[in-house]
Parts: C-alpha cells; structure tokens; sequence
C-alpha cells in the first residue's frame, strides 16, 4: 500500500475516536449546563415570547372583587409579571416569599390561579400573604394553555406595550430576582 | 456488621480489579508467563469479593436494616420478602453494583471457561475486563456507595416505588444487565486483538460465543422489558422508543451485526477491523446507554433518581473505557492488514449487507434519541424525537433487512448464484405472498408487509432446514440422518431467524388492536371485538402493604363464558402512590387486557383492549434467545476449541 | 451550597395526580373523528410527562389536551391546523415527530446518510485488489483444518 493511502487510511481509522470524543464533550457542557440549572430535558421554550399577550378574560379570585382581561394587562403601562399559581402545589409555596419581596420591591405582580377552588386560592393568600396587585382564576385552565403554561409556578414578564418579554416555568428563587428580574424591571420600566 | 463486611469487600474488590487489570497486562507486554498466570485467580478473587459484597447488601435489605441509608431510602419493613430481595437491585446504587458483579462473573467466566485460549490472549482479556472493573467498582465504591450507614436509624423505611413490586421485576434487570455486560467479554477481545496486532479466524471463532451469550441475555432482557412494561404500566403498549429502551436496542442492533460479522472473520477472514470496530461500539454503547439513563440528560419514562454528578463521573469513566480502546484502534489498525476479499453476492455479502442495514438502524436510533440533545446545544432549540419519528424511519430500514434474512443462509459462501439459491425460497416466497395479500384484505400496507415479512422469515427459516436435510426428496430415514450431522450453529440461526418473524407477526398484530373506555355500574356490560364484557362485581381487598379495588368483570364469547378477570387498583398508603394492576388473558391468539380505573357516582371507568397476538412479541424474543442457546451448544463454538499458529506477529499493511 | 437538586426535583407541579383510566366522555361518538383525533394526539407529546404522548398520559393538562384535540377535530380542523394549534402553544417541543427544517436535516437524512457511508465502505471494500497472501504452511494448514472441522 503506498504511503498516501496508507494516511488516508491512518486518517479513516481515526473517525471513530473523534465521533466518540465528539458525542463525549458534548455530554460534558449538557452535564455542566445541567448542574447550573441551565438546562432540563423536561422544559420547553414558550413560543409567545417576544408576541403579544394572547386574548383572554379571567373571572375575579378572591380576595379581588373583579378579574382581568388581555386588554387590562395591555393598558396597565408599565412591566407586569404574571404569574400562574395554586395552592396545591408545592413549589408555590417555595416561590411564595420571592413574590412577596418582589412586591415589596414595587414590581406589579397579577395573578392568576390555575385549576384551583376559589376558596383554597383564597386561603392560600390569606395566610401566606397577597403579593398580587389583581387577581383573576383560571379553573378549567383553558387560558393557561394559550399562554403555553404546562404546569405551576410559570411567570411571565409582560412589558407596557402588551409584548411578552421573559418567561420562567418553575419556581423563582431569590437569585432570579437579583440576577435576572431586577435587570430586566428596570429595563422595561 | 453485616454492612461494613460488604462495604470491606467493595474496597477489596477495587484491589484486586486493579492488580487484575494491572499484573495480567504488563505481564503480557513483558512475556513473562508467571504474571500471566496470576490473571485468572485475581479474576476470581475479585469476583469472590463482590459476590460477598452484594450477598451483604441482600442480606441487608432482607432484615430490613434501617440503619443502612440505601434500605431506608427504597425498602419497607412490610414488603414481601421476594420484593426485599428484588428490591436490592431496583435502585441506583444496588444496581451498580449488580452491574459490578457481573462484570467481574465476565472475568471470571474467561478465567474459568478460557483455558483453551493462548495464555497472552487470556491474561490480555482478562487484564482489560479489569481494567474497565476497577473503573466501576471505584464508582459504586466512592460516588454510590450502598453501604453508606445512617444514625440513628429510623423506625421505618420510604418504601420504594410500587411500579417495581412486581415478580417481572426480579428477573428482567439481571438478565439485562448480563446482556449489557456481557459485551464487555467481546471488547475485551477486541482490545487485546489490537494490543496484540493480530486478528485472524482464530480469534473470530473464540470471540463469537461470548458474544452469543451476552447477545441472548440482551435479546431476553429488551423481551422481558418490554413485556414488563406491557403488563405492569398498564398503558396497552409495549414499546415507546423510550431513551431507556432505545439504550438496550442500540447495542442489540450492533450486538447482533457483530455476531454475524465475527462469522466472516472465521470463515472468510474478511471485515477483521470492522468487527473489532463493532465489538468495542456494541460495549460503548452498552456503557452509554446507562450513562444517558442514569445521568438524567435525557427525557425518559423508566429511570432512577437523576444527579448530574454521578453522571460526570460515570462519562469520565466513558472516556476513559470507550477514548482508550478507540484510540489503540486508531494507533494500531493502520498497520493491520486488511483482507476483506468478497463478491456481492455471496454469503458474506449478505452478511455484510445486514451489517450496513442493522448499524444504519442503530444509527438512526442514536441519532433520535441524542438529537433534542444536541439540537439544543448546538441550534438553542427545544425540539422532541418520539415513536412516530422512529417508526417513519426505522421500518423502512428494517424491511429490507428482514427480506434479505431469509436469502442469506441459502446464498455460499465466496460467490453464490441467486437464481438457484432463490429457487429454494419459492414456497416460502409464496406463503409470505398469500399472508401479505390476506392480511391486506383486514389490515393497511405497512401492517399487511409485516405480516408478509414474518411469514417470509418462519417460512425461509423453515426451507433452509428443510432444503439442507432434503427432506421429502431423499427417504425421510436419511433426511434425519442428514439432520442429525447438520451443526446445531445452522437450526441455532434458523430458530432465531424464526424467532424474529414470530416477534414480527406480534408486533404487526398489535397494529390491529381495537380498545374502548367505559363506565359501568355492577350488572352492565360492554362489547368489544366480538367479546361481551360484564362488570359483576367491585369491593375491596387488603394487600401486604397496600389496599386494593378489586373488580370482577365476566368475559364471554355468544353466551359462553370465556374468562373472569379482576383488575384491580391499588394503593400504597406509605409511598402515597397508586398502581393499576391490569388483567390479562391471553390465549396466545388475542390479549383480553383489562384496566380499572376511578369510580364516579357508583359506576367504575374500564378500559378494555382486545390485543392481537400480543404474546408473540415476546415468545418471538424468547425463540430468538433459543435459538442463540441452540448454536451457543454446538460443538465447534465450544470455547477455546480451537489453536491458533504460532504468532506471526504485526503484518506491515 | 444550594440544594440544587431539590428545585430540579420540584422544579413544576404537575396538575393533579396521574390517573389511570380517562374518562370514557371523553371519546367522540363518531368513530371516525375519533380515531383521527387519536392519530393526531399521539404526534403530540404530553408535556408534564417524560416521554409519553397525550393519548397515552393520564396527566390533566394531556385530559385537558386531548379534549381540545377533539373539540378541534369535530369543528372540522384538518390533522396539520389541529397540530399547528398546538406548535403555537408549545412551540416545536410539542411534536413527537418534528417537522423537516434545516435545524432537522441531519436527523430526517440520518437514514439516507447511513445507508450511503455504508453502503460507500463496502463499494470500497468490493474495489480492493486481492493482495497476494503468503501460501499456508504445511502446520497452518492443518490448523486450519482443525478450525474449519
């Protein structure tokens, strides 16, 4: 065999290692991503970011005495976060006094309850504290699946001109807000 | 006690895998006989070790040991004793370490069975089974360590996940497992044949029932998975394309490649680098599979607790195993002469055409299950590959592969004429016709060419025999003579080959299945597919660790009772989990496939299914295994049958 | 250290606990629409679950899913407008079987692309000359016997 085939193959012998070392790395920045959170096999991207908030009309959620609709969320000028909650989940729970500081903070959170009795809502809130500026339920949980909710907490972002500007499914932790809320309040308000 | 005794012989057991992977090597590379010989009783010292280390673990589990972290956290003290046995498997640690244990049985089996084998090629093999050993008893060892001991104690255990309280349970993940692992004998061989520059018919001989075994271990396992899933999730399916199942199918589908190519490299000495190629991919993927399962990178039904940590860990190990033996290939083949001579048509042309079709199949599988995966780390896009991809693209890959399955074995060897070989064929061609045309009076196209496919390859499977013992030609006395002297290797692949088209005519039957949902109150009944359902009766029954709903629902057929069947619904208050226990009746033509669910206003929700020969997916699965037993039992797989010339050393290519 | 691990763990709730068997309501009377209701909802993937399809899950938000499905599919919505209902939702995720795109190229083609690097090694291998082989020696040869016995 001359000396150019026998590089040729010296080359071709040598394309299993490289698939595998490949295939290999890219295992290492998935598990890395993994570890830091940046990536989970089980979320998806919500298509609605950067569209407009889908139309909607929600009846009112005790403690609010009136619900909201799309063009509320549209008209109230300025960066609200919508988030989807109940009380029978437990990373809510885990969420919970993120939202209240949030609050605090001057941030402008309405809420919408997802496939929960109003009155276990309600107790919810009055126990652990209301952060939300208005309040609206979502029992038969239609209009969470227009907005791509698959499961609570989910939080969007929506900006004053009704476009929806961030998205997290999953609890906000105390490190979203500071990292990643913050920044982007300010960039929208 | 009991426990630190396991967790000794764990630590002892990293030792002596690491003096087998070490001693047996250099002393190959020096020829020095006496480091040589020490392999196989540090193979069996390792084995000795892990043996009393997971006797250890069983006997924790088995009296409830609550100061043991591992038995706190997957058993109960109210568990049936066989689910306390089962259950030592049924988590990540336990089945690491049943993972370990048989690695190193694969050790010791070539210890113990390989005396025929040249004492380099031997200590080779069984330094490398070492090696990859000591890398995964280091893991259960230090990152998944089921002797790990908790104080103080609690009064009772978490129980583990009532999903896995089944009797299937207690045989399918060892005999998968062996599977898995067992194709650790085949790299093994394949990593010396390159530490030693030499693969010849010799070694395609020797490496070819290790490769069996594990093969019909594997073929057991994806049976017995699959009909795990079929009867204990409850669904009515039996196969997903789930990443956990497609991880057992990948090296199935080069498993069973490498099988046939390692028949090339005995008879014709041809496609040595590429079976040395698949026995070292066939374990990759082996390892991989359990990576991407264990690791949790990846959406899956069935899998074990997820933790990122334990998977950099596991994919060090990966590199280590699968970049090492990859790199000596790269390294040392080059030089290794190439003498794959063969005409298309031909045996080992077949052979090598299943070769491109099966590994083109695993391809396929690898890249749907990895591809979300990468999708996203390359592109930032969050897309899904599920069943309907993989059957799209699979069967298209997959029938010709079974049309050729039958043409293969009547083809000769070095050159063959097709004409007469498919002469041989032509009632088997028939049958295959008139089951594709009468199907396709009740079935649509893909369903209907499966059903042809499995009559082509029972029927092709058959004429082979027949062809070879020339049977109704010659008086029948002599045919059985002929049968007799015919190698068990031939009937071994023939039965297989069968054994496929069983599996085949199951899962084109289950294209057929009909299902319904009902609600019924006690006294009303349903039809489906010919069959009257009658609910009589719904009450309660008291399990071990759970509580039941049972209901009893008379099957009949034009007034005559068929079967009564009480699927029932369970719950297990500790695990606060609910199981469905489905019924089935099977008369190995249709499934009867009952499930209970909720109760609403007095009236218990079923769903029924009527299962077209559901049972053959697995009875196929189950002959296909036969059939590897049959030719694992021929006289010239015997291991170590064979000597080999002196060694001639690396040939310059 | 944050326990990771505990918000991957509870990272989402899930709505309701599985069920076992749905409600029989819920299939449609026309048998047909039915049946075209359950091809299309085993295209899309139920998206609290690992890796089952709507028709397959017995999570709420799939109950949920496969009502819409059939609502959609009694209002006359072909098999491509039900799905494209749902792709607006989810987005991509939502397709068991992803739509050909040139993000999919490798993965649609990966059947194509196997067939031919296999099919062109062994074309390879076909063209190769015979290299000379060294004649046997009188004990190779009997070993060969031996083997091929």
């Amino acid at each position: 065999m001359s000396g150019e085939n026998l590089a040729r193959r010296r080359l071709l012998l040598l394309a299993p290692l490289a698939l595998a070392s490949a295939a290999g790395a890219g295992f290492l920045v998935v598990l890395d991503r993994m570890k830091r959170g940046a990536y989970d096999p089980h979320t998806l991207a919500n298509p609605l970011l950067g569209a407009p908030v889908p139309d909607f009309s929600l009846p009112a959620q005790p403690p609010a005495t009136t619900g909201f609709d799309s063009a509320a969320l549209r008209a109230a000028g300025g960066p609200v976060l919508v988030n989807f909650f109940a009380s029978w989940c437990v990373p809510c729970e885990m969420e919970h006094p993120q939202l209240i500081a949030l609050q605090r903070g001057g941030a402008q959170i309405w809420g919408i309850a997802y496939k929960d009795s109003s009155a276990a809502a309600a107790g919810l809130l009055s126990r652990n504290g209301n952060p939300y500026a208005r309040l609206a339920r979502d029992e038969p949980g239609r209009v969470a699946i227009d907005w791509g909710v698959y499961g609570v907490p989910e939080t969007f972002l929506v900006d004053r001109t009704g476009i929806i500007r961030w998205h997290q499914a999953g609890p906000i932790m105390p490190e979203t807000i500071t990292e990643t809320l913050q920044p982007l309040l300010r960039r929208y308000a | 006690m009991i426990p630190e005794l396991g967790h000794f012989a764990l630590a002892l057991a990293v030792v002596f895998a690491t003096a087998q992977a070490v001693l047996p090597l250099w002393g190959a590379a020096r020829g020095d006989a006496r480091l040589m010989a020490a392999a196989p009783a540090l193979a069996l010292g390792q084995l000795l070790a892990l043996a009393t280390a997971f006797a250890a673990l069983i006997w924790s589990n088995v009296v409830s040991d609550f100061s043991v972290l591992n038995v706190v956290q997957n058993s109960q003290s109210l568990k049936p004793l066989l689910f306390k046995i089962t259950g030592t498997w049924g988590n990540h640690e336990g089945s690491i370490l049943l993972w370990c244990l048989i690695l190193s049985l694969c050790g010791g089996a070539v210890a113990a069975f390989g005396g025929g084998l040249p004492s380099a090629l031997r200590a080779r093999v069984i330094g490398v089974l070492g090696a990859t050993s000591a890398g995964f008893v280091l893991f259960a060892l230090t990152e998944s360590n089921p002797f790990l001991r908790v104080w103080p104690p609690p009064m009772e255990g978490q129980g583990m996940n009532p999903l896995l309280e089944d009797p299937g349970l207690a045989i399918h993940p060892p005999i998968l497992y062996a599977g898995y692992v067992g194709f650790a004998i085949p790299f093994a061989f394949a990593v010396a044949a390159l530490l030693e520059g030499r693969i010849d018919a010799a070694w395609g001989r020797w490496v070819r029932p290790w490769t069996l075994a594990s093969w019909c271990f594997l073929t057991g396992g994806i049976a017995l998975g699959s009909w795990w899933a079929y009867y204990d999730l409850g669904w009515g399916g039996y196969w997903f394309w789930d990443p956990t199942e497609n991880a057992s199918l990948l090296p199935w589908l080069t498993g069973t490649a490498l099988l046939h190519s390692a028949i090339v490299v005995e008879k014709r000495e041809a496609l040595k680098l590429w079976t040395v190629l698949l026995a070292i991919a066939t374990f990759s993927l082996s390892l991989s599979g359990t990576f991407m399962v264990r690791s949790g990178i990846l959406n899956s039904v069935h899998s074990f607790a997820n933790d990122p940590a334990r998977g950099v860990f596991i994919l060090a190990l990966l590199a280590l195993v699968i970049g090492s033996a990859l790199l000596l290939f790269a390294l040392r083949a080059p030089v290794m002469t190439a003498t794959g001579l063969f005409a298309p048509l031909s045996r080992e042309g077949a052979l090598v055409l299943n070769n491109i079709l099966l590994c083109s199949i695993a391809a396929v599988v690898f890249t749907g299950t990895t591809y979300p995966l990468f999708a996203e780390l390359l592109a930032g896009a969050k897309i899904s590959v599920g069943a309907p991809f993989f059957n799209a693209t699979v069967l298209p890959l997959a029938l010709p592969l079974f049309a050729a399955m039958s043409v293969g074995p009547v083809l000769s060897w070095k050159r063959a004429v097709l004409g007469p070989a498919l002469l041989r064929l032509w009632w088997a061609a028939l049958a295959a016709l008139a089951v594709g045309l009468i199907s396709s009076l009740h079935a649509r196209l893909l369903p209907a060419l499966a059903f042809a496919a499995a009559a082509w390859l029972v029927f092709g499977a058959a004429a082979e025999i027949i062809e070879r013992v020339r049977l109704f030609r010659i008086p029948l006395a002599d045919s059985l003579v002929r049968a007799r002297s015919l190698p068990r290797a031939v009937f071994g692949s023939a039965i297989a080959h069968a054994g496929m088209g069983v599996t085949i005519a199951g899962i084109a039957g289950m294209s057929l299945a009909v299902h319904t949902i009902v609600a019924l109150h006690p006294g009303q009944s349903t039809e489906l597919a010919g069959y009257r359902w009658t609910l009589t009766d719904i009450h309660d029954a008291q399990g071990p660790n759970y509580v039941a709903r049972v209901a009893t629902i008379l099957v009949s057929r034009d007034g005559r009772p068929v079967v009564t069947m009480t699927p029932s619904r369970r719950s297990y208050p500790l695990q606060q989990q609910s199981t469905t226990d489905t019924a089935i009746h099977t008369n190995l033509l249709f499934d009867l496939y009952a499930v209970l669910g909720e109760e609403r206003d007095g009236a218990a929700v079923l769903r029924l299914h009527v299962n077209p020969l559901a049972p053959w997916i697995w009875l196929g699965g189950l002959v296909m295994a036969l059939g590897g037993g049959v030719s694992l039992s021929d006289r010239r797989l015997r291991v170590g049958a064979p000597r080999r010339a002196p060694a001639a050393g690396l040939k310059p290519a | 250290m944050k326990p990771l691990w505990l918000a991957l763990l509870f990272a989402l709730a899930l709505a309701g606990p599985a069920r076992a068997v749905s409600d029989p309501a819920e299939m449609l009377p026309d048998r047909a629409q039915e049946l075209r209701a359950e091809a299309v909802g085993q295209q899309l993937r139920c998206l609290v679950c690992q890796n089952e399809s709507v028709e397959d899950s017995d999570a709420d938000l799939a109950r949920d899913l496969r009502r819409i499905i059939r609502t959609r599919v009694q209002a006359g919505d072909s098999n491509k407008q039900v799905i494209a209902w749902m792709v607006a939702r989810y987005g991509d995720f939502v397709r068991l079987r992803p739509p050909l795109r040139p993000l999919t190229w490798v993965l649609w083609f990966s059947p194509l692309l196997a067939l031919l690097i296999g099919g062109g090694a062994a074309g390879l291998a076909l063209r190769r000359k015979p290299a000379a082989a060294p004649p046997l020696s009188p004990a190779e040869r009997k070993a060969l016997a031996d083997l091929l016995r």
